[in-house]
């Protein structure tokens, strides 16, 4: 897509600064978005995807701390922006959906008065005016009967419902970005495809960009126009959704196809990446994947930090050894 | 795969009330329908997969087989035994000789480990309560656990906010086989940890399976897992089995509209494969006030007003045990 690039995050270092050490949760991401596009971020918790998004709009908690990197939006450096013009920015420019609606809404509130609240702090409108519009935004997330449907609680709608409120919030001022947090992953399945077809066509016709972020492959794999696979604060993989899923150049993000259960196929063992998340407050030497790599070798992997490298045209991969596996698996396959 | 039934499950129904309280008393206004007649069997060395949404039943009633939620009505049998006889019985010896033979994992495993127990303490509890083993081998036993489960010797002395979520799963594990059971509920044992550890999780219970002749039900809402462990699967939605069948039966030829949309609804991992969705309409009705008739029907694209609002379809048998409560399919 030759689309203008919007958002393009650089060497971004977001640490927690905790009594037990620096917890180093983003470690140097670097993610580029064009207008319009969805960018699927994947990653198990830990890996750093909700603190990268998070620092994009300055609300990383206590005490976390963005301390190093860049983040262009438009060309101006968000960081280093004063507090009073990232309010501007946030909600307005750029939106955020968060995982579990039951708590990202006022439980004391009623959704008309959350949905007014945003418009009106963006937009010069009367509250009858903002009112208006909050009703035409619920019809646009699909919810039925919004007249009534608006004076709810929160805890008076499900959980598909309450999230369909979420989006709407975030969509009140028509962003150029859109920030969703595992929107679906506190939803039913069916649900959570109900949602997911309600944000790729809300995509569409807003013409919006999107960061989707997920653990779960199969989200992605029909949402996303491209993926960044994260592991323990870094990027390991940026590519095409397709050539993720069809051409992996990373083990992290081999292995991590491969372990998943999939409906389509069914093997008799799960192929399994042995041992757990690392601990990012003494993270491992070299690359983070190291100890749980099945290519790793040593002297090589457990020293060298890897650079994300473009291999292929627009494919990025953090892997030193990453051409010769390559190499190693045709070879195999030929034979 | 013996062909005799280890757990008759006939008719459970599993209703909890709802009270409003009164100035003396609680008044009882209403009844959630948790479980509505449920009738199964599982065979010896099987593992059984119980699959729905969130609020259709499927740990209520794995709750009510082990009677740690006693049953409304309905008879449950293990090994030809009534449990619910035996649990009325109030005689311990009784009890907990069918407790050894039947145990339960739990979703969370960072909630259903006492955080101020070591891993030994937490392993041993259940051989210090049964007693059957004699004290001088409950040491051995605990070592052996350990490695079963692929843990180290030193993980003993160790307290549960030590490990990561899949090696607390593990330690649930070697729990609930500490007094060696035949039967294992395991009720959504993944779902709360991550995909990478997930694979190693149900390596582990098929492993066992295959070493212990063990017997699971196994509880999920997602389809992909189940696929890869069970042998047969009961579909629920509301209180209700709407489809059974052999694993491979049931994702080759789903009959029921609601799997069918359940399975359309999962995301597969793979951009190419995204098949046209059944998207169903609304979202899981109130089990305090369950539509009449087919309970589906709300949500369901097939609906007839005049067949489904009026009959209440039961499981019937279409062919090498896959049984359906629908209309249209027969």
């Amino acid at each position: 897509m030759a689309k203008e690039l919007l958002l393009e995050i650089d060497n971004l270092k977001t640490y927690f600064y905790t009594w037990a050490g620096i917890v180093k949760a983003v470690d140097g991401v670097s993610i580029k978005i064009n207008e319009g596009e969805t960018l699927g971020l994947v990653g198990e918790s830990g890996s750093g995807k909700s603190v990268t998004a998070l620092s994009i709009l300055g609300i990383v908690p206590k005490p976390g701390k963005t301390i190093g990197g860049r983040i262009l939006y438009k060309g101006e450096n968000l960081l280093e922006k004063k507090e009073a013009d990232m309010e501007k920015i946030r909600g307005k420019e750029i939106a955020y959906i968060f995982q579990d609606p039951a708590t990202s809404l006022n439980p004391v509130f009623n959704i008309a008065s959350q949905l007014v609240e945003v418009i009106r702090r963006h937009q010069k409108l009367t509250k009858q005016e903002a009112l208006e519009k909050a009703i035409e935004l619920l019809k646009l997330v699909e919810i039925s009967d919004p007249e009534s449907k608006i004076w709810n609680y929160p805890h008076q709608l499900s959980g598909g419902m309450k999230q369909r409120m979420a989006v709407a919030r975030a969509l009140s001022c028509q962003p150029n970005l859109l920030l969703a947090d595992e929107p679906t992953t506190a939803l039913d399945v069916t649900i959570q495809a109900q949602i997911l077809d309600l944000l790729k066509n809300l995509k569409q016709k807003l013409g919006m960009a999107m960061i989707l972020i997920t653990h779960d492959m199969g989200v992605v794999a029909g949402v996303a126009d491209r993926i960044t696979v994260l592991y323990a604060g870094r990027v390991c993989e940026s590519a095409s959704t397709r050539t993720i899923f069809y051409r992996p150049l990373h083990p992290y993000t081999k292995a991590l196809l491969e372990a998943v259960p999939n409906l389509a196929l069914k093997r008799e063992k799960l192929k399994v990446i042995p041992g757990a998340i690392p601990n990012l407050i003494e993270p491992p030497s070299g690359c983070r994947f190291h100890p749980r790599c099945e290519y790793a070798k040593e002297g090589v992997c457990t020293v060298t930090v890897p650079a994300l490298v473009e291999l292929e045209p627009e494919h990025y991969v953090a892997c030193v050894r990453a051409r010769e596996i390559d190499a190693e698996s045709t070879k195999a396959e030929t034979k | 795969m013996s062909t005799a039934p280890v757990l008759e499950v006939k008719n459970l129904v599993k209703h909890f009330p709802i009270t409003s309280r009164g100035v003396l008393m609680n008044k009882q206004v209403g009844v959630v329908h948790a479980v509505d007649g449920v009738s199964f069997n599982v065979k010896k060395g099987e593992t059984y997969g119980l699959v729905g949404e969130s609020g259709c039943g499927k740990t209520s009633t794995a709750r009510a087989i082990l009677y740690l939620d006693p049953p409304t009505s309905g008879e449950i049998y293990f090994d030809g035994t009534e449990v619910g006889k035996v649990f009325k019985s109030k005689d311990r010896e009784a009890i907990l000789h069918l407790r050894r033979k039947m145990q339960y994992v739990y979703q969370n495993p960072y909630a259903s480990l006492d955080p101020r127990m070591t891993v030994a303490d937490i392993i041993m509890e259940p051989l210090i309560i049964h007693a059957h083993v004699p004290k001088e081998k409950w040491q051995d036993r605990l070592y052996e656990l350990l490695r079963l489960v692929g843990l180290e010797d030193y993980h003993a002395e160790r307290y549960p906010h030590e490990f990561s979520g899949g090696q607390r799963q593990r330690i649930c594990i070697a729990r609930a086989l500490a007094v060696a059971p035949e039967f294992i509920i395991a009720d959504e044992p993944v779902a709360s940890l991550d995909v990478s550890v997930r694979a190693q999780i149900l390596n582990l219970l098929k492993d066992l399976q295959q070493e212990f002749q063990m017997t699971y039900l196994y509880i999920s809402h997602d389809l992909s897992t189940v696929r890869h462990i069970c042998h047969r699967v009961a579909v629920m939605y509301l209180g209700k089995f709407v489809e059974v069948a052999d694993t491979e039966d049931l994702f080759k030829e789903p009959l029921h509209p609601y799997t069918q949309a359940l399975m359309s609804a999962i995301p597969i991992p793979d951009p190419d494969a995204q098949t046209r969705r059944i998207m169903l309409e609304g979202e899981v009705p109130s089990a305090t006030n369950p539509p009449e008739g087919c309970r589906f029907r709300p949500r369901c694209i097939y609906a007839k007003d005049h067949k489904c609002v009026h009959s209440v379809f039961e499981l019937t048998d279409v062919g090498h045990g896959h049984l359906v409560a629908c209309s249209e399919t027969r």
